[in-house]
């Protein structure tokens, strides 16, 4: 069993950042809810409001790692140009797709979704931590801004989601494979 | 966007919605730029050729830090306009809204092809 450092690159933004951004944010959003569903719920403790303060900000560090590192090292692989007379496209994923009908809409609508999308995740969750860090428990005077914010939130869930369906899609119809090779456990041949 | 000052209740006083609101509304802007900057960049060959800040990345690199340099840069003089007084954050919102829903899109292929 092994793995290639694009494939594991690929793998570290998509599961490592961007999927734990996805779970991240249902817990943010649940978060939100059970702390403001009553204007005249119990006072919020100091600790809860430090955890939540750290857990945005954690969040939108995974989102800024998941944008930058699908940017600026995964895609120059994806988007890498062959040489002339190539034979094989299987290590430039957007000349494969592109090369067939079936698979081209993929990068078409796919992957130029993905990676502007994206980019709406960092700013709203960052906006929403420093809005939060900012406030804290005083949010529950400011009930416009709270749901604008736990809006954003709903927002980079959905730009996330678009992002990382579409990134599940393309890394399964065109891996993104590559450079050195990294055993991961030895097998027995049979 | 009006930045009228509101009556602004006792609470609202000691800790005015004007930052928070900077926040939102440059949040939506910021969106809405990387829409607006994409497009521009795939319509106009020296656009794209300008936004090419990064080569393997291509015209992203340049499409993405425009948009977020301008985002920052927007909240930081909101910030530093609100910040200290309540404004009518429900309009403010709006636009943000509009601006983030907007963004989603135009930032979707199909639709930003029409232009």
């Amino acid at each position: 069993m092994e793995i290639t450092v694009r494939g594991l690159w690929t793998m570290i933004h998509g599961m490592g950042f961007g999927a734990l951004y996805l779970m991240a944010c249902s817990g943010a959003l649940v978060e939100f809810y059970r702390r403001h569903r009553s204007p005249l719920g119990p006072e919020i403790k100091e600790e809860d409001e430090r955890f939540l303060r750290i857990y945005l900000t954690a969040m939108a560090a995974l989102a800024w790692l998941t944008v930058l590192s699908g940017t600026y090292i995964i895609y120059p692989w994806y988007r890498a140009v062959p040489p002339p007379g190539t034979a094989s496209l299987a290590a430039f994923p957007q000349r494969l797709l592109m090369s067939s009908p079936s698979t081209a809409a993929w990068h078409s609508i796919g992957m130029e979704w993905k990676e502007h999308v994206a980019w709406l995740v960092p700013i709203s969750i960052t906006m929403a931590a420093v809005v939060f860090s900012q406030y804290r428990r005083s949010l529950r005077i400011h009930p416009e801004l709270r749901a604008a914010v736990l809006s954003f939130v709903w927002a980079s869930l959905l730009a996330a989601g678009i992002a990382g369906f579409f990134g599940a899609m393309l890394n399964k119809n065109a891996p993104v494979t590559g450079g050195a090779t990294i055993p991961l456990v030895e097998g027995e041949q049979k | 966007m009006s930045n009228q000052s509101t009556s602004p209740a006792p609470h609202a006083k000691l800790n005015p919605n004007g930052a928070g609101a900077a926040a939102v509304l440059a949040a939506g802007i910021g969106s809405f730029l990387v829409a607006v900057f994409a497009i521009l960049a795939d319509k106009a060959a020296s656009i794209k050729s300008l936004m090419n800040f990064y080569k393997p990345t291509g015209p992203l690199s340049g499409v993405t830090t425009c948009a977020i340099v301008v985002w920052l840069a927007v909240w930081a003089l909101l910030h530093r306009r609100w910040s200290w007084r309540n404004v009518e954050v429900g309009r403010v919102t709006a636009a943000a809204f509009i601006l983030l829903f907007l963004s989603l899109l135009l930032t979707f292929p199909p639709i930003a092809d029409l232009f």
